[in-house]
């Protein structure tokens, strides 16, 4: 029986953490996530998990500790946020290269500079690229289930690559919500048991991890990477699936909120689209044909999926909480325009840059994105592909 | 080079699952000077076999004599012929 508890995000996930009880975690403490790993050393310190926890001195020798141990052969979770995520960069990609099946939170804050410990997604965007899967999380909840079902998708022997599970910093991690926690037994068996794949512990039959690798085969191991990482949103699905019929919660690749008959879209990701939520609402009361799209899955990004759920409406306002200097716009934006390029009938989309560095969003931005869609789609031309919300400019 | 592989063929995650398989990397394409030793020289001291670093001094430990050398291996680094006690080893251009 599932029980519902008051749990912050980092609170939840380390309860993930503690039920899915991963042979190793290697974490170093970075703001917000802190919290997370401070409740999981106790779950250790307690006796309550059989977790071999590794205090490191830095983020990179915690990644680098993540790839030791699963590379050994072991279930390995970590956590850790923005200017921690940008140190592990190195080790993130290797990872990734090596097909380990490491779990990862990331509590997402702001990169430097200026220093700044509140929400945006510029940590989680800068590592898309990664080759790591990256499923965002609405609230609490969501970062616990999502941390649960990441550790089944990851270990999938057609999938083997690590998996980032976001949430916002402060705005999910550190805030108090009602969570329905699975029982433990409950989570064990929905994980199972780990399968291995060629330990380094396996001593019989001794492998070596990420040799010299160079122009006669390199593109060939990128290629095989590119090649598993796309095939993955089969057994995102396949386990959401599952999970959903063991908790009564259901997931998928992006979830269409009130956009059947819509005519416009706001699309976002993260705890922004419970605020987008509810000025849907306000604004369906008030007469208007608008949807929310809510991107869970990122890496890999649904394409055909998008292009689906979008092509039929006549304008998207995306929302996009980081920034690339000098591109044509966010990272979603991107993702979603290019996605869209070939559809036979396309909306015309716009891209919003919002809440960088922890600044609130509120119903009436979201009004305000919705009547700038509207405005464009009247007009039938986009003045301005990349605007701001709530900045004084 | 053996045959190489296509991408499809490869362990996910380029790892190499057998061992002992170093021998099947010919690196003798990277040399540009190769060794070659004077027979009426070598005294069969066996130090160019201890210094090479590519094991690719060939030897007969029977008989106890040197044998020449593995030119699929050999990179040419010349440290057989530095450490030579009687000067019987040569480097002498490929070209």
């Amino acid at each position: 029986m599932a029980k519902v508890i008051g749990l912050n995000g980092n609170a939840a996930v380390a309860n993930a953490m503690r039920q899915i009880n991963p042979h190793v975690v290697a974490a170093y403490p970075i703001t917000p996530q802190t919290d997370c790993v401070e409740r999981f050393a106790e779950f250790v310190a307690d006796g309550r998990v059989d977790t071999e926890f590794v205090t490191v001195e830095s983020e990179h020798s915690a990644m680098s500790a993540c790839v030791g141990a699963a590379a050994a052969g072991g279930r390995v979770m970590t956590a850790t946020s923005a200017n921690g995520l940008a140190l592990m960069w190195e080790i993130v990609y290797i990872a990734a290269s090596m097909r380990l099946p490491i779990v990862m939170m990331v509590a997402n804050r702001a990169l430097s500079g200026n220093i700044n410990i509140h929400c945006d997604h510029s940590d989680t965007m800068g590592a898309r690229d990664a080759g790591w899967l990256q499923l965002f999380s609405e609230n609490a909840q969501e970062a616990y289930d999502n941390t649960i079902m990441a550790i089944k998708i990851a270990e999938d022997m057609s999938v083997r690559l690590p998996v980032m599970v976001t949430q916002d910093g402060f705005i999910i991690s550190h805030a108090l919500e009602c969570v329905e926690l699975l029982e433990d037994e409950e989570v064990q068996k929905f994980i199972g048991p780990y399968k291995e794949r060629y330990p380094m512990l396996d001593l019989k039959n001794p492998v070596t991890y990420g040799p010299l690798d160079l122009f006669d085969y390199y593109f060939e191991h990128k290629w095989s990477q590119i090649d598993a990482i796309d095939h993955c949103l089969p057994v995102i699905e396949k386990v959401s699936a599952e999970y959903g019929k063991l908790s009564g919660r259901n997931y998928e690749l992006l979830e269409s909120y009130k956009l059947d008959d819509a005519e416009v879209g706001i699309v976002a990701l993260g705890s922004t689209c419970g605020t987008a939520k509810e000025a849907v609402d306000r604004m369906r009361e008030a007469g208007k044909k608008v949807g929310l799209l809510k991107v869970r899955c990122f890496r890999p990004f649904p394409t055909e999926q998008v292009i689906k759920t979008l092509s039929p409406l006549k304008g998207v306002a995306v929302l996009d909480r980081s920034a690339t200097f000098g591109g044509f716009g966010g990272p979603v934006f991107t993702e979603i325009r290019s996605a869209l390029y070939d559809a036979p009938e396309r909306p015309l989309v716009i891209d919003f840059l919002y809440g960088l560095g922890g600044r609130d969003i509120f119903m009436e931005d979201i009004e305000m994105a919705h009547s700038r869609i509207e405005g464009v789609v009247k007009k039938g031309r986009i003045d301005t592909h990349v605007d701001f919300l709530g900045l004084r400019e | 080079m053996s045959k190489q592989k296509r991408a499809k063929e490869l362990v996910a995650g380029g790892m190499i699952v057998e061992a002992g398989n170093a021998r099947d990397y010919e690196t003798g394409d990277w040399r540009t000077e190769k060794p070659e030793v004077d027979f009426d020289k070598c005294i069969h001291c066996f130090f160019c076999w201890a210094y090479c670093p590519d094991s690719s001094v060939n030897v007969d430990p029977e008989a106890g004599k040197m044998k020449g050398f593995d030119l699929k291996h050999c990179k040419g680094c010349g440290i057989c012929a530095s450490i030579c006690p009687k000067n019987a080893i040569t480097m002498v251009s490929e070209r």
